[in-house]
């Protein structure tokens, strides 16, 4: 059982703070991704984890032990780092073996975990080659051969993917959700890709800043979002944010057009409060042309700027208020930019943000 | 434009048959001493000093390295085998020593941040830039008072401290070249960092490591101008120093001469092709990275 626990981690380099006390509790066997733009403090939080960085303050636990000062070699993790980091002068086996052998495991012992691992990850018939003769996909299977071959406590993975192009990602982001549910041990696994998010987490924590923003089940954080930057963070293409003000319980947009305030959320508003209606592309489509029936319809004529076919489904720009709004149309249909729709929004899988702090509006 | 374009191609092809000229001119100028000096090492006395030259030897003989090791009937009164002796021990300490140090430095100029880093890397690049017989004076007066001079240690500290910035400056390089996540991912794999460097970050830059110390070893086992200052007997003469020992006052003994500078362009040679191979070898490393 090990778990992994944070309590107030901080880190500082000099005086710049770059991880301002967070706090997150992973369960035994849970695959958790953080997840954030760059610069927002994943990494270096994952590099604590591993023991690759010093904590400044707060306390990290794998299973039981605090291991605030213990070396990497004393956490019994595994790593997986963006650029593979296989050892050059070594074969696949022998990268695959290195951890057991720097154990002291017995050269059968090695054997007999390396074939299993290989076996699992298909890697059986490279086993004689070097780092430099195997494909992107190869080494990035071999990096996490190396990794379970230890039966470490906790897998980290530190965007193991960005390194590959998009139809290999697709395939070694299954291959990864395959492994958890056959080696069943805790992830936590670093991204800045919102989709490699939402397939493998079991949570995700949303990072901005040093500070977590939200941590949620993938379909929580994708329906509740705590705030505008999680609500435009997570979810493709970014969910459409409207400035207004509440007006006799309806939302007055900037040039003047109103929406009813969503009814589950009319209580949470007063009168001129100023707002950030929030809602995503899929919620908005030309009357007729959205994904079922809309339960608290609300029609705007809006113009198409641009239509992105997609083949089954079409990607609009268009303007509501001023701003530039996505919009998606379901069906193989063409349209011309200049054309003149009503469009419905489905109000009721729309979200308020207070304008000033962007918190949600939602009872949380 | 058309009466001039089959004019082109002649240029073109005159400028690189000029360019082959100028080369095989240079390649002449620099090969033929040391092609000389070889050939004499293998030619006796007298056809080596015949007028006029004669240029394809008549006899070849190893007559000459026999008489500097002392064998055979004439014999030379050099004791070449101690300045051999001396040049080896000289030589290969003082770049056992280069190498540590520049392992130890190179290491900490790649992977550490410290106060003065770059100030003090800076100081290291220009005492290369001192040329080492400026120094001569000081080091004598120095060296004297400390009893080092004609003592091998005294020799030794002067090209331990000629090669470290060299060695260092280099082993930077290859270390910087070596992503630092292996040796994450070794110390992640149960390795301390001591054992992270040796098992993966050294045997990665020993390219560079090999080169360095080849290079220094060179630097030590040429050097002429200090040595011929700071030695004065067997005990610490070095094999440059003692080639003068073939110069007495109305005679030089040319055949011997130019046979112990084979013996010391020998192993300088074979260090070269050394180089040579590993110089590629580390650069080609960084190549494939990836």
């Amino acid at each position: 059982m090990a778990g992994i626990s944070l309590r107030g981690v901080e880190k500082h380099y000099g005086a710049v703070r770059v991880v301002h006390g967070i706090d997150l509790e992973i369960a035994h066997e849970e695959f958790v991704v953080l997840v954030g733009p760059s610069g927002c403090g994943k990494s270096t939080t994952l590099r604590m984890i591993a023991g690759l960085e010093d904590i400044t303050g707060g306390e990290v636990r794998i299973g039981e032990r605090v291991v605030n000062d213990l070396p990497p070699r004393k956490r019994n993790i595994s790593m997986v780092f963006q650029n593979y980091a296989l050892y050059p002068h070594m074969n696949v086996r022998d990268n695959l073996g290195f951890g057991l052998k720097i154990a002291g495991q017995s050269p059968a012992v090695i054997a007999q975990r390396v074939d299993e691992a290989a076996a699992i990850l298909g890697l059986t018939d490279l086993l004689g080659r070097t780092p430099a003769e195997l494909s992107g996909g190869q080494r990035q299977r071999v990096a996490m051969g190396r990794a379970i071959v230890r039966h470490p406590d906790a897998f980290l993975f530190d965007e193991p993917l960005s390194n590959l192009d998009a139809k290999l990602r697709g395939q070694m982001r299954a291959e990864i959700k395959k492994l958890h549910r056959q080696v069943r041990t805790t992830v936590v696994y670093v991204t800045h890709d919102q989709v490699e998010a939402m397939t493998l987490a079991d949570r995700i924590v949303v990072m901005r800043d040093g500070y977590i923003e939200q941590v949620g089940t993938p379909m929580e954080v994708f329906n509740r979002p705590a705030n505008t930057f999680v609500a435009t963070f997570i979810g493709s293409p970014p969910m459409n944010l409207l400035e207004g003000r509440i007006e006799g319980g309806q939302v007055r947009l900037l040039s003047g057009e109103a929406v009813p305030v969503p009814a589950r959320l009319a209580g949470r508003v007063v009168e001129r409060q100023e707002v950030v209606l929030g809602i995503r592309p899929d919620d908005i489509s030309p009357v007729g042309h959205g994904l079922g029936a809309a339960a608290e319809p609300a029609d705007l004529t809006l113009t198409v700027s641009i239509a992105e076919p997609l083949g089954m489904e079409s990607l609009i720009y268009t303007t509501i208020a001023g701003q530039e709004v996505q919009a998606k149309l379901y069906g193989p249909h063409i349209l011309q930019p200049g054309e003149v729709l009503p469009f419905r929004l489905a109000l009721e899988r729309a979200h308020l943000f207070d304008a000033r702090t962007g918190a949600t509006l939602e009872v949380r | 434009m058309t009466a001039l374009a089959p004019a082109r191609p002649l240029k073109k092809r005159l400028q690189s048959t000029g360019l082959w000229l100028l080369t095989f001119v240079l390649m002449v100028i620099m090969c033929v001493p040391g092609l000389w000096v070889m050939l004499s090492a293998f030619r006796p006395n007298r056809e080596i000093l015949a007028k006029p030259p004669i240029w394809v030897p008549e006899a070849l003989t190893l007559g000459n390295f026999a008489k500097i090791f002392g064998f055979g009937a004439e014999q030379v009164g050099i004791p070449v085998a101690s300045y051999f002796a001396n040049s080896m021990i000289i030589a290969l300490t003082s770049t056992v020593i280069a190498l540590i140090i520049g392992m130890a430095g190179g290491y900490a100029f790649a992977r550490y941040r410290f106060r003065f880093k770059g100030g003090i890397f800076l100081g290291l690049m220009l005492f290369r830039a001192v040329p080492g017989i400026a120094l001569s004076l000081p080091i004598f007066m120095v060296w004297s008072r400390l009893g080092l001079i004609d003592t091998k240690p005294g020799l030794i500290i002067i090209y331990v401290s000629l090669n470290v910035p060299f060695t260092v400056w280099l082993i930077d390089g290859f270390f910087r070249q070596i992503p630092m996540s292996l040796s994450e991912a070794a110390q992640v794999d149960g390795c301390t960092r001591w054992q992270a460097f040796w098992k993966i970050e050294f045997p990665l830059a020993r390219s560079g490591i090999a080169a360095a110390g080849v290079f220094a070893f060179l630097t030590s086992w040429n050097e002429y101008a200090l040595a011929s200052q700071l030695t004065r007997s067997t005990d610490s003469k070095t094999l440059p120093v003692g080639l003068m020992d073939f110069t007495a006052q109305f005679t030089i003994d040319w055949a011997g001469m130019c046979a112990m500078a084979v013996i010391i362009i020998i192993p300088a040679l074979i260090m070269t092709f050394l180089v040579q191979k590993h110089l590629i070898a580390g650069l080609t490393f960084g190549g494939v990275k990836g």
